[in-house]
């Protein structure tokens, strides 16, 4: 018992004189309980999706009563195409064209659309024009793929390289190569490249194995896929270089590498889509990296995306990665 | 002799703390230089400012006359006092990551051969034991071929015929003119390494020459030593350097036959009578106060 409680002392004061590590064990559960009431509170209970192009504002005198009907959520859209491809895939249950004539389109196949469509012409008549659309609704295995494969590259790149670098510092490693002619990007080059290269081939591994059993909705080309990947995954290791460029505490490591995935992780649309939830969730998301490439990766997958129509999440991975290696390499410290 | 590396008012400074209190020094090329002195002198801190690791506060430290740069590194080898190396290589791997970080090397065989790694080259770096953990540190010191070595108390933590082993390894990396700067906590070490050495006491060099050289200037020729029992108090009475050590009283002389009549007249029993001469542990208590084990 003295052999223990002697052992449990030492481990607290250790723990406890660690004051980076103390400090982001308390703050990372308080952020995460304060942050996740935030952003899903306001009582979540719409069961219907309705997307509404030309002004969510006209809905209210286009189709005053429908827009009073509890449990439906109204989500605004710009582009009519991009709404109507949503349709075709049931990520809408329905679409509404608020600026001119009253119009609806919706899935014939879509059970949803057909409960909807009947809500419509109780409340508004039979006064909005229907639209049909056909398309097969997208699997939930095909939406969530992107997400799921995503999240494993996000750990395997932020703890697999944050994590490393600051074990080389902490054992002296890194100050035995400090003593020698290697210049601190050459090594930090060589980690992106490594991780990279393990980190594609074992999501390409796992891509290509589930694919023969479960034969993933695939719309868009395979090589812009990779693109989108590839710099998705040179964009988190580049961040996970920039947390372990100075610190020598793994656990302090580890708060800062939770306190980045864990938002991620939830705000990023991996797990589901983050339409309808307060605007400024969804600026907040666009911060992430993920975020960027999970919306890239399902519009290839699911919609065909071409190259010129991911350009924007490819542009944002770019910059973000090359700000972060940058950043990363300027501050860094053998010690 | 132009010196190979040289250190001008090296200082470093930490908060609250003077590590390093500007110091001098000048190396001759070709030499064993030993920097000596008792946990806290601020030998580690030093000989890291004179590798480049660390920035001095002030001062400067020049290698072939110029600042250190970017040749520095390509030049110099070290052996730091802690190292761990990249997990899940063999010894070979580990010499081959090494190799190619520099321009010029030596052949990889020629390394192996010199550090006598043949036999482990194959072994996880692991799972090496502490001697040859230290025969791949310093072939890895030795690695770009350099003309300057540093080898930070590389001995320490080995049982006796490891680091008996180890000597005649530098001895052999010395016979090759390379100069090795080397600190240690092992006075009989210092003794049997190096050509010139240089004690630090509080961020100062105390004491600094060759090792025989210190000795006389610091010392007689010879220590004797008698029993207490054997010596009486008689002996205190005769005008001698007499020191206590414990059960035996130290003698210090330079007349040797003089000083030896003068205590058979005197009555002091010389049947247990030892003579020695003084040791570098002896120079380093006598200009640091220390024990160098303490």
């Amino acid at each position: 018992m003295k052999k223990f409680l002697a052992v449990l002392h030492a481990r607290n004061m250790e723990f406890l004189r660690d004051r980076s590590a103390l400090v982001w064990n308390l703050a990372m559960p308080f952020m995460l309980v304060t942050g996740l009431a935030f952003t899903f509170s306001g009582g979540n209970k719409e069961i219907y999706k309705i997307g509404v192009v030309g002004g969510i504002e006209k809905l209210g005198s286009v189709a005053p009563e429908l827009q009073s009907t509890l449990h439906i959520k109204f989500v605004p859209y710009d582009e009519l195409n991009v709404a109507i491809n949503k349709v075709k895939h049931h990520q809408l249950d329905m679409l509404v064209d608020a600026s001119g004539e009253p119009k609806y389109w919706v899935n014939s196949s879509s059970p949803n659309g057909y409960l909807l469509e009947r809500i419509v012409w109780g409340t508004e008549g039979q006064r909005f024009q229907r639209q049909a659309v056909e398309g097969a609704e997208i699997r939930y295995v095909d939406w969530f793929l992107p997400g799921i494969l995503g999240m494993n590259m996000m750990f395997s790149c932020l703890f697999g390289v944050g994590f490393v670098i600051v074990r080389y510092r902490k054992n002296g490693f890194l100050k035995r190569l400090k003593a020698t002619p290697l210049g601190a990007f050459h090594f930090l080059f060589a980690q992106l490249i490594s991780r990279l290269l393990l980190i594609m081939v074992i999501t390409t591994i796992v891509y290509a194995g589930c694919n023969v059993f479960i034969e993933f909705n695939m719309q868009g080309s395979y090589w812009v896929l990779l693109l989108v990947a590839t710099l998705g995954a040179m964009c988190m290791i580049s961040i996970g270089l920039l947390i372990a460029a100075r610190t020598a505490s793994e656990e302090f490591a580890g708060g800062i590498l939770n306190a980045v995935t864990w938002p991620m992780m939830l705000l990023s649309g991996a797990w589901f889509s983050l339409e309808g939830t307060h605007a400024w969730v969804e600026q907040l998301a666009k911060i992430f990296p993920l975020t960027h490439m999970i919306d890239a990766t399902r519009a290839i997958m699911s919609e065909g995306a071409t190259l010129a129509q991911v350009m924007p999440q490819i542009s944002v991975l770019s910059g973000m990665s090359v700000v972060f290696l940058a950043l990363g390499a300027y501050v860094f410290k053998w010690e | 002799m132009n010196p190979i590396i040289s250190a001008t008012q090296l200082s470093k400074h930490y908060p609250g703390v003077i590590a390093v209190d500007g110091i001098d020094l000048s190396i001759p090329q070709g030499i064993c230089f030993g920097l000596l002195g008792p946990n806290g002198a601020g030998k580690t801190t030093t000989i890291e400012m004179l590798e480049g690791i660390h920035l001095p506060t002030s001062g400067t430290v020049m290698y072939k006359g110029e600042l250190l740069g970017t040749r520095y590194r390509e030049e110099v080898g070290i052996q730091f006092q802690h190292t761990a190396l990249q997990e899940f290589l063999t010894v070979r791997e580990t010499l081959e990551l090494f190799e190619r970080l520099y321009h010029h090397t030596l052949p990889i065989p020629e390394l192996i051969a010199l550090c006598s790694l043949g036999d482990i080259l194959n072994r996880d770096t692991r799972k090496l034991s502490g001697g040859q953990r230290q025969r791949l540190l310093l072939a890895l010191a030795l690695i770009n071929d350099p003309e300057l070595i540093f080898l930070d108390e590389p001995t320490t933590g080995l049982d006796p015929q490891a680091r008996r082993n180890f000597w005649d390894l530098v001895k052999l990396v010395k016979s090759r003119n390379k100069t090795i700067v080397l600190t240690t906590h092992y006075m009989e070490e210092a003794y049997a390494l190096c050509d010139e050495i240089a004690i630090m006491d509080k961020g100062r060099i105390v004491s600094q020459g060759t090792p025989a050289q210190l000795l006389s200037d610091h010392f007689g020729d010879v220590v004797l030593q008698v029993p207490r029992v054997d010596a009486g108090s008689r002996i205190f009475a005769l005008g001698l350097n007499v020191a206590d050590a414990g059960d035996m009283l130290e003698v210090s002389t330079s007349r040797l036959h003089q000083t030896l009549q003068q205590l058979m007249e005197n009555g002091v029993n010389l049947d247990r009578l030892r003579i020695r001469a003084w040791t570098l542990e002896d120079l380093f208590i006598n200009v640091t106060g220390k024990s160098l084990k303490s």
